[in-house]
């Protein structure tokens, strides 16, 4: 476990370093929520419709999406592992003292949370002190908060976990361009990150909420801005370390499964 | 011309050789702005209508604006990935051709797979234009061509001064996605919903708006005087290369080697 935590604050140091391109994203990351607030919000203006979800939650909901976009994006990715399984130097990893699996998971992990600690903080205290229909507004309850953090912590834990998948398919494909793509299309729609969930039709939300998609970045918004209250909270933090432990697990067989048929060419 | 075609032909003759990674590729691409879509279908099926929008009208607006993107990705590919020329000397040889510096950075790399993205396009535009009520005239058709050669000439713009600002910073910046990407994201809906600023940016700044609710409501018959100025606005857009291509020139001029 030891070695695990020397390498995630490794990579955090490491991921600090590039704060230029961090400004980029989070001016491209206001720019984004902006729009989709005036896009949401022009819908809500013209119809007397109105969705499980209140233009003031809403608001909310999309710029802590934007906030944490590093932490649930799949098309986030790390091409060096991708080189390597390409290349063949993944033998190298495979000498390593420690599983592969979870080596890769926590470099995986260390590298969205410094982007994201890095970028979520300039984003959510602007929107803070935006006028009123854009404004960001935080939970009043301790509880809310504490709720939060752990469903969002979990949330990156399962979002890492998926997207062990796309570098697992690569060891198959070679090429990562066609699963990155299909993958992040994928998840992302059903994530609502497209559209939020609860302005999805009853039965594609029936369907949204039996796939672990939801559990990363969905359920923590919704707990955040009072959508979700703390009873259903709870349910769904149970959902998550279900979905975390189950993908997990299949991730790692898979992993092993790919690693003892890998035949490296020398040269 | 005979040379830019000598380009794309062997281009796609590299690209052909991994087969099997193209297709899957394309297959990909068009489920991209396909999910988008979709996402946007769901919110008119309950919302009913967009500021009075309904949702063919603002259909026609993203089918024209994704199809005049997916071409100047396309074939501008070589402006969007710029900085890499930079960044390894290789502008300096084209430099030395006695061709056109912006022939040479466009034949340096087409995007094949975006032609799945051109045929999403052109799918949305058709479902669009086969259930909209409109009253279709001579000029009405032209007006929507001429929306489509607006988009590409201002997606391809902007793709040359972002090329150009890598002439002063080497590296590519990644700001430039708020206008291409962020253009076309807030151009498939009536640029009319959005703030007051936002909007008057983009119809004079960056003419978006002039391929986007200026002649949509020339189709539509909303124009109350001279609307024939509506109909060719969409040309507008086609103004926007010449700043574009002089902020180029400039750049080309004061151009330093990076020396590797």
């Amino acid at each position: 476990m030891r070695a695990y935590i020397a390498l995630f604050r490794m990579r955090l140091m490491l991921e600090m370093q590039y704060r230029a391109a961090a400004l980029a994203g989070v001016m491209t990351q206001f720019f984004w929520g902006m729009i989709n607030i005036m896009i949401f919000e022009a819908f809500y203006r013209s119809s007397v419709f109105r969705p499980a979800m209140t233009m003031a939650e809403l608001t909310t909901y999309i710029w802590l999406q934007q906030a944490f976009l590093v932490l649930i994006m799949l098309w986030i990715r790390d091409n060096t592992l991708f080189e390597m399984i390409r290349s063949g130097n993944v033998a190298y990893e495979l000498l390593r003292p420690v599983e592969t699996y979870y080596f890769w998971y926590f470099k995986l992990l260390a590298h969205r949370m410094s982007g994201a600690l890095m970028r979520c903080l300039p984003i959510l205290l602007v929107a803070l002190l935006l006028p009123k229909p854009y404004r960001f507004v935080i939970p009043s309850d301790m509880l809310t908060f504490a709720l939060f953090v752990v469903t969002l912590t979990l949330g990156v834990a399962i979002t890492v976990a998926i997207s062990m998948f796309i570098y697992i398919s690569v060891f198959v494909t070679l090429s990562p361009r066609g699963s990155v793509l299909i993958f992040a299309v994928i998840g992302e729609f059903f994530a609502g990150l497209v559209i939020p969930i609860p302005l999805m039709p009853e039965w594609l939300r029936n369907f949204v909420y039996l796939l672990p998609f939801r559990y990363t970045g969905d359920l923590p918004f919704r707990i955040f801005t009072g959508n979700i209250g703390h009873a259903e909270a709870f349910q769904g933090l149970l959902m998550q370390c279900f979905w975390m432990i189950s993908l997990i697990a299949v991730g790692r067989f898979l992993m092993n499964r790919v690693l003892n048929q890998l035949v490296v060419q020398g040269g | 011309m005979r040379i830019y075609f000598k380009y794309i032909q062997v281009l796609f003759r590299s690209e052909m050789v991994y087969k099997k990674s193209f297709i899957l590729l394309c297959i990909g691409q068009f489920f991209v702005p396909f999910s988008i879509f979709f996402a946007m279908f769901l919110l008119f099926d309950q919302f009913g209508n967009l500021e009075g929008w309904d949702f063919y009208e603002v259909a026609l607006l993203f089918g024209v604006i994704h199809l005049s993107f997916a071409i100047s990705e396309m074939f501008f590919r070589g402006f969007d990935g710029f900085s890499t020329l930079v960044v390894n000397g290789e502008f300096d040889r084209i430099l030395v051709r006695p061709r056109s510096t912006v022939l040479q950075v466009l034949g340096s790399k087409i995007d094949f797979t975006r032609i799945a993205r051109i045929l999403q396009g052109l799918f949305v535009l058709s479902l669009a234009l086969t259930h909209i009520e409109i009253q279709w005239t001579f000029l009405k058709g032209m007006t929507v061509f001429f929306m489509i050669i607006g988009g590409i000439a201002i997606m391809s713009g902007l793709f040359i001064i972002f090329a150009s600002m890598c002439f002063w910073t080497v590296q590519g910046l990644e700001i430039a996605n708020i206008f291409t990407d962020g253009g076309r994201e807030m151009t498939q809906y009536p640029l009319t919903i959005y703030a007051k600023g936002f909007r008057i940016f983009f119809t004079l700044i960056i003419p978006f708006g002039m391929v986007n609710y200026v002649p949509m409501q020339f189709l539509m018959d909303q124009t109350h005087q001279v609307s024939i100025i509506y109909a060719f606005a969409p040309l507008y857009g086609l103004l926007f290369l010449i700043p574009s291509l002089m902020i180029w020139r400039f750049g080309v001029l004061r151009y330093k080697s990076t020396g590797s």
